[in-house]
């Protein structure tokens, strides 16, 4: 198991590779789906203008991204009422949703980890090259045991897209993961997929 | 008729919360399989320490508590229209109580309603009214993951070269498992349903996944058709997560139906490893949980 720390040094990423197990520990933000398409449209593509607290946001979650890490999850939240909020059950969602827009945004903000499951597809794994960043892959539906690894929920942003899509900023402690994607061009998914599309045209044959 | 809000949130806990055992250990017979040091077996070692912790501590299993599916069982007497409000009352309250997440998501204007009620279909509930004096009520939930590789295929389909029969069955289902890659959180469990029109065929299938993982199918040409597809899906080598590995599939259930002369649809239900089912039966002013 490799420790690293938040925010990632770019000698770091490049000595990880496909396969490695690896330990996060820092502040990390969640951002699935509503995020991505909000960042890519709203400062990305600038398709559509700021509005309301946009701007502000861009800027509070510039800084947590440098060199930082995304996390693909729609947590369980405790504490709505209070604001003392707390991550009950927080595993990684499907991270190929993201796909349309990963590689521009982790060049955007200069994001070297991005956190999920499933895997991602070829712009990523270029922006990975380039960034240099790496895809971890936690362990999709471990949503307790990844929850214990989150110390503190320190702010979120976004809670108008809903608990799910917020953007969380979480202080976590030895959160498990394993890079899939590599900053070598390498990608665990793409091996998989090519292997069972083997085996798939093996079976229809029979 | 009595009020069954509070029993049922204790449904509602113990689904999101504790595994079934038929589940549980299949999981744990397919970590025994993995190669140690491997991938695969990090991530089912992983998946059952996940297991036990969300049971100890009545915490989700999955951050995705999915769409909540009810099936209610009632007899002459009980109000259908009563029992959707308890349920949907049950819904809100283990909401509040972080069983589940806010997953209802107006789609046009993208509202999380906040508490999991959305329109009539979310939670979803069936009832049928049946012989007898107890209500059984079944609950799956269902998380978006594994719900987003579910496939439907109209038979015959040439690229696949699958015509209408159940080998055209089988190619139709190998190919779903190809593509659902380990993005349904494997490994799975696939329910599937032959023939019926396509909302019918999308039920069924996932009323198929509610059977026992060890129970064989009383048919037994579909019982040799479930044992040979969760063999040959292993065999793809997708393994838990899409890490690579042996198990790709836990069980296969499949379920026949009838169709129109026209139509011979394959609907694969893809089941994450957390297959969360429970079932809760009232039999006078008992209440027993299974």
């Amino acid at each position: 198991m490799r420790a690293l720390s938040l925010p990632i040094s770019e000698e770091a990423i490049r000595s990880l590779n496909v396969g490695d197990p690896v330990a996060l520990s820092g502040v990390m933000i969640t951002g699935r789906d509503a995020a991505h398409k909000w960042m890519s449209d709203t400062f990305i593509k600038k398709t559509r203008q700021p509005q309301g607290d946009d701007l502000e946001v861009y800027e509070a979650i510039k800084p947590l991204l440098v060199g930082g890490a995304i996390y693909h999850c729609g947590p369980v939240v405790s504490g709505l009422d209070t604001k003392d909020y707390r991550f009950v059950a927080a595993g990684p969602t499907t991270s190929t949703r993201e796909e349309p827009y990963q590689g521009d945004v982790m060049r955007h903000f200069n994001i070297r980890a991005v956190i999920g499951k499933g895997g991602m597809g070829a712009k990523t794994l270029a922006a990975c090259k380039e960034v240099p960043g790496v895809y971890l892959h936690a362990i999709g539906g471990a949503a307790s045991l990844i929850a214990q690894t989150v110390q503190k929920v320190t702010g979120v942003y976004k809670l108008s897209f809903g608990v799910p899509e917020a953007m969380w900023v979480i202080e976590v402690r030895d959160f498990p993961a394993v890079v899939t994607m590599d900053a070598h061009s390498n990608s665990l998914h793409a091996d998989i997929e090519a292997k069972s599309k083997a085996e798939l045209e093996r079976l229809l044959a029979v | 008729m009595q009020d069954l809000t509070e029993p049922l949130v204790e449904l509602i806990r113990r689904t999101s919360t504790d595994l079934p055992p038929d589940v549980e250990k299949a999981l744990t017979a397919a970590r025994e399989r993995e190669d140690s040091g491997s991938a695969a077996r990090g991530a089912m070692d992983a998946i059952l320490q996940n297991v036990a912790l969300s049971r100890r501590n009545s915490t989700p299993i999955c951050q995705d508590t999915g769409t909540p599916i009810f099936y209610v069982r009632y007899p002459e007497g009980w109000s259908a229209r009563k029992l959707k409000e308890q349920i949907r009352n049950a819904v809100a309250e283990a909401t509040k109580r972080s069983y589940l997440r806010p997953n209802a998501v107006d789609a046009i204007s993208e509202k999380n309603s906040g508490n999991n009620l959305g329109d009539d279909s979310f939670p979803t509930i069936h009832f049928e009214e049946v012989e007898g004096d107890e209500v059984v009520v079944d609950l799956m939930l269902k998380g978006g993951g594994c719900e987003n590789v579910g496939a439907q295929y109209s038979l015959p389909n040439s690229a696949l070269g699958a015509g209408r029969d159940l080998k055209g069955v089988r190619k139709a289902a190998l190919d779903a498992v190809q593509k659902a890659q380990g993005q349904g959180c494997a490994p799975g469990i696939l329910g599937i349903a032959i023939g019926g029109d396509r909302g019918s065929s999308y039920y069924a299938s996932k009323e198929a996944l509610f059977r026992p993982i060890e129970d064989e199918n009383p048919d037994p040409e579909l019982a040799a058709l479930e044992k040979q597809l969760t063999e040959e899906t292993n065999q793809l080598g997708i393994g838990p997560m899409g890490f690579g590995g042996k198990t790709t599939t836990v069980a296969t259930k499949i379920t026949g139906m009838h169709r129109l002369p026209a139509s011979f649809f394959v609907t694969v239900s893809y089941m994450c490893w957390a297959h969360r089912r429970r079932r809760m039966t009232v039999r006078g002013a008992e209440v027993i949980y299974e």
